[in-house]
C-alpha cells in the first residue's frame, strides 16, 4: 500500500501542472474477463489495453453489453481480471492482497454510478461521510469528526447541495442524487474518478450540468476521470474517447 | 464507524427485526420469572427443611441408641470447636399414632422424635412452626391473635385454651362415668351381659401397663362411639380423678397434616381445615423398645401443640415427643446408672458452607460402622435433587424457546441481507472490507439480542416484583384461586432473583442472537461488490 502511494506523486502536487504526455496514471494491459452464465462462459473483455494519463478526462463509449462497465469495475478493483494486469502508476495493483485493494478503492478511486447508489438509511451528509468512516477506525473518526464534517460540507457545497444536508436520498431528485454521489466520490480526495454512465438516468439538462461539474473538477483539480457512456454527445465532453466493441478497444478519437 | 452508524440506523428503521426481538424478550422474561419462582420455592423449602432437621445430624445405626450423650457432645465440641453453635440430643425412631375420629380409629405411620425443646431451640427455629405461636386463621373473620407470645420458650405445657378444653371434656367424662356407673349399679343383677364384659375390659387395663380404657368405653353398648373415650383414659391414669384434666406425662407436638385435613365447604366453596385431634386431646403412640430384641410398646400421650413447617412430608409424618418420657417408655434409661441413651445429635453450624469439612472431621471421630454423619442436604438429597432437575429441565425447555427466536432472527436477517445486497456492494465499492460488512450484521444481531435481553430482563423483573399482584388480578379475572395458600403452604408466591441467573440468561439470549446472525452476515460478507451492484 505504502509502495503504491509513494510510487505515484500525490495529485495535490501535480494538479497545478499541465498533464504531461505519457505521464501514465492508470493502465490496463491485456485485460480479459468472462462471466459464467449457467454452463457457458460469456467473454466480456477480450484483451483490453488502455492507458490513462494523469489529469486526463477519458470517456469510454460502447453499446450496452460491450463490457465498458466491466472494464471500469476491473480498473477500479471492484472486479478482478481473468487475465492481464492493472497498473497504477508503475505499480501493478490487481494482484495485491484483498485488504490493500479495499484500501486502494477507498483512497485512490472515487466511484460514480448510473443509479447513484446512495445508502437509503443515511442522509446526504452521512452518505458523503461514508468513505471517511470506512477509512478510519471508530476512535480516530470520532476524534476527527469535526474536520471530516467540514470537509464533507465543503464538497457538498461544491456540487451545489448545501441546502440538502440532512435530506434522505428518497427526498432528492435524480440530479441531486448524482451530485451527492459525486460529493461522496470526492470526499476521500481520490486520484481517479470512475464514472459509470453518470448521466444515464438523468434528463438532458441535468445530465449536462453533471457533465459540466465533472469537466470543471477535471480542469480545476486536475482529477483523472474515466467516464463510461453510450452517448456520443456526452462522450465528446472528454479529452479523449475510446470505443469499446465486443470486449475490444476499437478506435481512438482524440479530440 | 460506518458499522456502528448503519447498525443503529437499521435497528431504527427495520421494525420487522424488532418483531423477532419480541420473542427473545418473552423468552428471557419467562426464564427469569420461572427461575425466580423456582429459586424462591426451593429457598423457602430449604429453609423449612433446615428448620426442622438442623445443619448436621449424627445418627446411630441402631435404634437402641448410644449412652452418654453429654460425652458425645463434648467430643463433637472438641473436634470442631469453632464451627459449632448449638447441639441437641434426640431420639429418632419410627412409630404409629392412633386416634379416634368420627367413630373410627385412625392409625398413621410417624417418625417419632424425642426432643428437649430448650436444646432443640439451639439448632433450629422450632417455635416458628408451632401453631400456638401463630395467629389462628381457621376461625371465620379476623385471625385470632397467637395463643402464646413469641418470646415464650417452647415447653410441654398446654395453652390456657387447650387446658380449658381438656378440663371441660374431663369433667364431662367424669360425669358420664358417674352416670354410667350408677346405671350399671342400678341394672346389676338385671342383666348379666354388661357385668360379664366389665371384668374382661378391666382385666386388660393393668395388663397393658399404660391405661387403655377406651376399649372399656367401647364396651358400653348405648354409646359405642362417644367423645369421652380419651378422657376416660385420663381418669384411669395414676393422676386420678382428683387432678381432673391434667395432661398425661407423655407430651407431643404433632404434625398438622397428621391430625387435620382440608375440606371444601360445598356451600361457600371455601376450604376449611378439619381437625381430627386438637391440642388437649390424647392419642396413642406405638413404637418399639430399645431392648434386644425390640419389643412393641405403646403409651398414651397428650397433644400439646401442632406444628406446621410447610414441608408436607414433615407435617404429615413427624411427631415430637418429650425426650425424657420417650426414653423412659422405650427403656433407654439404664436401671443401674440412670444413664440415658439418644439415637442422634443435631448440630447447628455457625456457617453452613463449612458443613462438608465438619462432616469429614466428625466422620473421622465417629466410627462409620456405628454412626452416620449427614448434612440435612444429604438427608433430603432425593427431594432437593428432584427440585434441581425440575428447574434445569424447565431451563432447557425455555432456552429452546429463545433458540426458536434465534431462528426467527436468522430468517429475518437473511431477508435483510437480500434486501441490502446493493448497499453492501456500495459499501465495498467505497472500500469497506468483507470483515467490516460482516461485523455490521453481527453487531446488528448483537444489538437486537441486547434489546431483546434488556427488555426481557426488565419485563421479567417487573413481573417477579409484582407477581402477587398479578396473581391477585388473575384470580379476580378467572374467579379461581391461582395460587392456593393451603395447597402450597405459602401465604404469597415466594421469589428470589439471582443476579447471576439474570446475567446468564441475558448473555445466553445475546449469544443466540449473535449466533443466528453469523450465517447471514457471512453471506453478506461474501457478496462480490460487482454482483451486488448489478442487483438493480
Amino acid at each position: 500500500m505504502q509502495a503504491v502511494l509513494s510510487a505515484t506523486p500525490q495529485w495535490v502536487e501535480t494538479r497545478h501542472k499541465e498533464p504531461k504526455p505519457l505521464n501514465l496514471h492508470i493502465a490496463a494491459f491485456g485485460v480479459s474477463k468472462a462471466y459464467r452464465k449457467g454452463e457457458h462462459q460469456v467473454p466480456v473483455l477480450r484483451g483490453v489495453d488502455i492507458a490513462v494519463q494523469r489529469g486526463e478526462f477519458l470517456s469510454i463509449i460502447g453499446q450496452s453489453g460491450s463490457g465498458k462497465s466491466t472494464l471500469l469495475h476491473v480498473l477500479g478493483l471492484l472486479d478482478s481480471p481473468d487475465a492481464g494486469e492493472i497498473h497504477l502508476g508503475s505499480q501493478r495493483i490487481d494482484d495485491l492482497a484483498v485488504k490493500t485493494r479495499d484500501e486502494l478503492r477507498n483512497r485512490v478511486f472515487g466511484f460514480v454510478f448510473q443509479f447513484y447508489h446512495l445508502l437509503p438509511e443515511l442522509n446526504v451528509l452521512e452518505n458523503v461521510l461514508a468513505p471517511l468512516m470506512i477509512r478510519e477506525s471508530i476512535w480516530t473518526y470520532w476524534k476527527n469528526r469535526r474536520t471530516h464534517a467540514e470537509r464533507a460540507k465543503h464538497f457538498i457545497n461544491k456540487v451545489g447541495l448545501g441546502h440538502r444536508l440532512t435530506h434522505r436520498p428518497s427526498e432528492l431528485s435524480g440530479g441531486e442524487l448524482q451530485r451527492a454521489a459525486i460529493a461522496r466520490a470526492l470526499v476521500g480526495q481520490p486520484q481517479i474518478l470512475l464514472a459509470d454512465e453518470p448521466t444515464g438516468n438523468l434528463d438532458e439538462r441535468t445530465g449536462r450540468e453533471i457533465l459540466d461539474l465533472l469537466a470543471g473538477l477535471n480542469s480545476s483539480e486536475k482529477l483523472t476521470i474515466l467516464m463510461v457512456t453510450h452517448d456520443k454527445s456526452i462522450a465528446a465532453e472528454a479529452h479523449r474517447t475510446v470505443r469499446l466493441t465486443d470486449g475490444r478497444i476499437e478506435g481512438l478519437d482524440i479530440r | 464507524m460506518y458499522k456502528l452508524l448503519l447498525c443503529t440506523r437499521y435497528l431504527r428503521t427495520r421494525y420487522i427485526a424488532l418483531a423477532s426481538v419480541i420473542s427473545v424478550m418473552l423468552g428471557v422474561a419467562t426464564m427469569i420469572v420461572v427461575n425466580s419462582v423456582m429459586a424462591g420455592f426451593s429457598n423457602e423449602m430449604r429453609d423449612r427443611i433446615k428448620g426442622v432437621l438442623s445443619d448436621i445430624v449424627i445418627e446411630t445405626n441402631g435404634l437402641n441408641g448410644e449412652k452418654n450423650p453429654e460425652a458425645m457432645k463434648a467430643l463433637i465440641q472438641r473436634t470442631c470447636p469453632d464451627q459449632i453453635v448449638g447441639m441437641a440430643a434426640t431420639v429418632e425412631i419410627y412409630g404409629m399414632v392412633t386416634f379416634e375420629y368420627a367413630g373410627q380409629w385412625i392409625t398413621r405411620p410417624i417418625s417419632l422424635i424425642g426432643i428437649d425443646p430448650a436444646s432443640k431451640a439451639e439448632v433450629g427455629p422450632l417455635v416458628d412452626y408451632l401453631q400456638s405461636y401463630r395467629p389462628n386463621k381457621d376461625v371465620p373473620g379476623l385471625p385470632e391473635p397467637p395463643e402464646r407470645k413469641a418470646d415464650e420458650p417452647a415447653g410441654w405445657n398446654l395453652t390456657p385454651k387447650a387446658q380449658a378444653y381438656r378440663t371441660e371434656w374431663a369433667q364431662r367424662a367424669a360425669w358420664f362415668q358417674e352416670q354410667s356407673n350408677a346405671d350399671r349399679a342400678h341394672r346389676r343383677g338385671g342383666s348379666e351381659t354388661p357385668e360379664a364384659q366389665q371384668p374382661v375390659a378391666a382385666a386388660t387395663t393393668p395388663a397393658d401397663g399404660e391405661a387403655d380404657a377406651s376399649a372399656q368405653a367401647t364396651a358400653v353398648p348405648p354409646q359405642p362411639v362417644n367423645p369421652f373415650e380419651n378422657e376416660e383414659a385420663t381418669l384411669d391414669e395414676p393422676t386420678g380423678p382428683s387432678n381432673l384434666g391434667a395432661p398425661l406425662p407423655g407430651r407431643l407436638y404433632v404434625g398438622a397434616g397428621l391430625v387435620s385435613f382440608p375440606d371444601e365447604d360445598p356451600e361457600t366453596g371455601k376450604i376449611v381445615t378439619h381437625w381430627m385431634a386438637k391440642p388437649g386431646d390424647d392419642v396413642k403412640i406405638s413404637t418399639v423398645t430399645a431392648t434386644t430384641p425390640p419389643q412393641p410398646v405403646y403409651f398414651n400421650a397428650t397433644i400439646v401443640d401442632t406444628f406446621k413447617s410447610g414441608m408436607s412430608e414433615y407435617d404429615s409424618t413427624l411427631v415430637f415427643c418429650n425426650l425424657d418420657y420417650l426414653q423412659q417408655a422405650r427403656g433407654m434409661i439404664d436401671p443401674a446408672t440412670q444413664e440415658r441413651s439418644v439415637t442422634s445429635i443435631q448440630i447447628k453450624l455457625r456457617d453452613f458452607r463449612e458443613a462438608a469439612q465438619v462432616v469429614k472431621r466428625l466422620e473421622a471421630v465417629f466410627p462409620p460402622g456405628l454412626f452416620q454423619v449427614k448434612t440435612w442436604e444429604k438427608k433430603q438429597g432425593p427431594l432437593l435433587a428432584a427440585v434441581d432437575i425440575e428447574s434445569s429441565i424447565l431451563n432447557v425447555l425455555l432456552f429452546l424457546i429463545i433458540t426458536v427466536a434465534g431462528f426467527g432472527i436468522l430468517a429475518i436477517f437473511f431477508m435483510i441481507v437480500v434486501e441490502k445486497t446493493r448497499d453492501i456492494g456500495i459499501l465495498k465499492a467505497l472500500g469497506a472490507s468483507s470483515s467490516g460488512v460482516m461485523s455490521i450484521f453481527l453487531s446488528y444481531g448483537l444489538s437486537l439480542g441486547m434489546v431483546g435481553a434488556g427488555g426481557g430482563v426488565l419485563v421479567g423483573l417487573l413481573f417477579v416484583k409484582n407477581i402477587n399482584t398479578i396473581e391477585g388480578a388473575l384470580t379476580w379475572l378467572t374467579g379461581r384461586k391461582v395460587f392456593d395458600e393451603r395447597i402450597y403452604y405459602f401465604p404469597s408466591i415466594p421469589t428470589r432473583v439471582d443476579p447471576f441467573m439474570v446475567c446468564w440468561v441475558a448473555a445466553g439470549a445475546m449469544a443466540i442472537a449473535v449466533l443466528a446472525s453469523i450465517l447471514p452476515a457471512r453471506r453478506a460478507a461474501r457478496l462480490e461488490p460487482v454482483r451486488a451492484l448489478r442487483a438493480d
